[in-house]
């Protein structure tokens, strides 16, 4: 079981209020990703829910019981750093087995789950090394692996795969979305990457200046933002937004189009305009078009023929519009 | 690419170094020198005394007339005595002050420090007093506990700097681990910062075997250390170079020996923090 409520949880430092009372309902066996831009307060979050930072207000329930008052062991959680935070005095096989050692656990019954842990994360070979002569793949499946052996009610990961190179972090969060599947254990994840949110996530929290703007599946928050900000920062390239009287057009303050809605032609269409810079990537083409409107990035097929200092007309799909009002907030 | 140094600039560099450690070395090993003298040879002119006769009468009139052993032990008691007193209490202070400081501890690390700037003859008259009272003069126990006062600044010091290098994270991923307090300094922090520890327990034993001021003022025979086993040597009532010189001698070679062997380390300890 692994159900984590907050309840008007609120932290400041000093005077600085660094998340205002929030409420959020994370489910048994659910995948949670906190996504925001640095700073936003994911990081704090999280520590909060880990025990690591006291609260300043309101409760944090675990399975059902109050916690904000338990000391970080008591919570039943593990978390698994982005710094990967492994005992470097210690052997891979002593790491994994230090929360057991401390939970004084027989010898016998810590052997035999920390060679199950290490077969799950293809870590047997490695046991007796030392985490300075792993990779950085390798100590964050270490790092993974001591969580594991604790059995927790929940996972928190802290930004785990932002210290890998792009390919391996592809890897990992390969891995780390086999693995909720096999354990089926509820994991909490900080990223401020919107591309490891909406690949992993079951629900994804969104995040700006410790407030909640947005919860919900990743489609949910991509098709239908609550505001701006969720409309910018969900979706890669980013939403186009347009204002002034092409938005009042449509009745609104602003509005948003993701480059992926929009038809490009060289002979008709709704906003005319040059194209900046192309760039091929081979299954997709991005075009930044600079139009009467401002720059739109536009998001084509792969074989399109255009280069800069080509006109083009570009045309939204309606049923794809967003619309705002003055607040940002969508109509 | 590494600056090119020419091979006459790299001789001429060993040179001056050679000459500026052996002056710097000099007066140790004159000491040295002297002491398989005869006091009649030890005070002659210089080349007189490298070409006299060696002799080993000085180190056994030293050892006829004043137990080396028993000072050299009040040394070793003492030393280490305090300087493991010093770390039991640092050890727990420079955590709280490297991993949850405060408004002030900036500066009470300050405030400790400036305490090592202080004469410490200002407070002899003070503190001879209190020892006369609770009856700790010429005890090793009150040698332990003033020498450990007078290094717990600089053993605070070291150890603050070392475990500022040891990231924050481990400390909580030990506390996520089930880690009490107590297993985190135990298991954690104490491992990782052997090195430093290390380091800072030899150079506080060092600075506590040479410390001469508290040892000679506040002991008298059956305490006193090596420092007091030299002063009785140079006494007023008549030259005694080459007694003087294998006292001396007999003295510093034990800390000498360890300073040689564990010079890596002290190196490492004194400089540790200065290069990422």
């Amino acid at each position: 079981m692994g159900q984590i409520t907050l309840k008007g949880v609120r932290k400041a430092f000093g005077d600085v209020e660094v998340i205002p009372p929030l409420d959020l309902e994370i489910n048994d066996g659910e995948f949670v990703v906190f996504v925001g831009p640095s700073g936003c307060g994911k990081s704090t979050l999280l520590r909060l829910i880990a025990g690591l930072e006291d609260v300043s207000g309101g409760e944090i329930e675990i399975n059902g019981q109050p916690s904000a008052e338990l000391p970080p062991a008591k919570r039943g959680l593990a978390m698994v750093f982005q710094s990967y935070a492994l005992y470097p005095h210690m052997s891979v096989r002593k790491n994994i087995a230090f929360p057991l050692k401390m939970a004084k656990l027989d010898q016998a019954a810590a052997k035999e789950k920390v060679d199950n842990a290490a077969r799950i994360l293809n870590l047997t070979d490695y046991l007796d090394r030392r985490p300075g002569q792993l990779s950085g793949g390798q100590r964050q499946r270490v790092a993974i692996g001591r969580a594991i052996v604790r059995e927790p009610a929940a996972f928190l990961f802290d930004e785990p795969l932002s210290n890998l190179d792009a390919a391996l972090r592809v890897n990992m969060r390969l891995e780390i979305s086999e693995l909720h599947q096999k354990l089926k254990t509820t994991m909490v994840y900080v990223t401020h990457d919107q591309v490891e949110a909406m690949t992993m996530a079951d629900k994804i929290v969104v995040l700006q200046a410790g407030r909640i703007e947005q919860v919900g599946s990743p489609l949910e928050l991509y098709r239908t933002p609550r505001n701006k900000f969720v409309a910018g920062f969900i979706g890669s390239p980013k939403m186009n937004f347009i204002e002034g009287d092409e938005a009042a057009k449509y009745g609104a303050d602003s509005i948003g189009i993701r480059p992926e809605h929009i038809e490009v032609s060289t002979t008709e269409g709704a906003w005319k305009g040059t194209v900046g810079v192309s760039e091929h990537l081979g299954s997709d083409t991005f075009l930044h078009v600079d139009t009467e409107y401002g720059l739109i990035n536009v998001r084509g097929g792969g074989e399109i023929g255009l280069h800069a200092g080509d006109t083009v007309f570009l045309t939204p799909d309606l049923s794809q519009l967003h619309k705002f009002d003055a607040q940002g907030q969508a109509i | 690419m590494a600056r090119k140094i020419s091979n006459r600039r790299r001789v001429i560099m060993s040179v001056i170094a050679w000459a500026l450690a052996f002056v710097i070395f000099f007066p140790i090993l004159w000491t040295i020198i002297l002491s398989f003298k005869t006091e009649g040879n030890a005070i002659k002119a210089p080349w007189d005394v490298l070409t006299s006769s060696w002799t080993f009468d000085s180190y056994h009139v030293v050892q006829e007339r004043s137990n080396y052993f028993r000072h050299f032990m009040n040394s070793v008691v003492i030393s280490f005595g305090s300087t493991l007193l010093a770390l039991v209490i640092a050890i727990p202070s420079a955590w709280a002050m490297a991993f949850v400081p405060g408004k002030r501890t900036k500066d009470v690390l300050m405030w400790m420090l400036s305490t090592k700037m202080m004469p410490a003859v200002g407070v002899l008259v003070p503190i001879y007093l209190m020892f006369r009272d609770w009856g700790l003069l010429d005890t090793r126990t009150g040698l332990v506990i003033v020498l450990c006062l007078m290094n717990l600044p600089i053993v605070i010091w070291m150890l603050f700097t070392y475990f500022k290098e040891i990231p924050k994270d481990i400390l909580e991923a030990a506390r996520m681990d089930g880690a009490t307090l107590g297993g985190e300094i135990l298991y954690v922090l104490t491992p990782m910062a052997v090195p430093g520890i290390a380091s800072t327990l030899l150079l506080n034993v060092i600075l506590a075997w040479n410390e001469a001021f508290w040892t000679l003022n506040l002991t008298a025979a059956k305490a006193a250390p090596l420092t007091a086993f030299i002063a009785a040597y140079s006494s007023p009532e008549g030259l005694f170079y080459a007694k003087l010189s294998a006292a001396s001698t007999l003295a510093i070679a034990p800390i000498l020996i360890l300073g040689w062997f564990s010079q890596k380390q002290l190196v490492r300890g004194l400089t540790f923090g200065a290069v990422k």
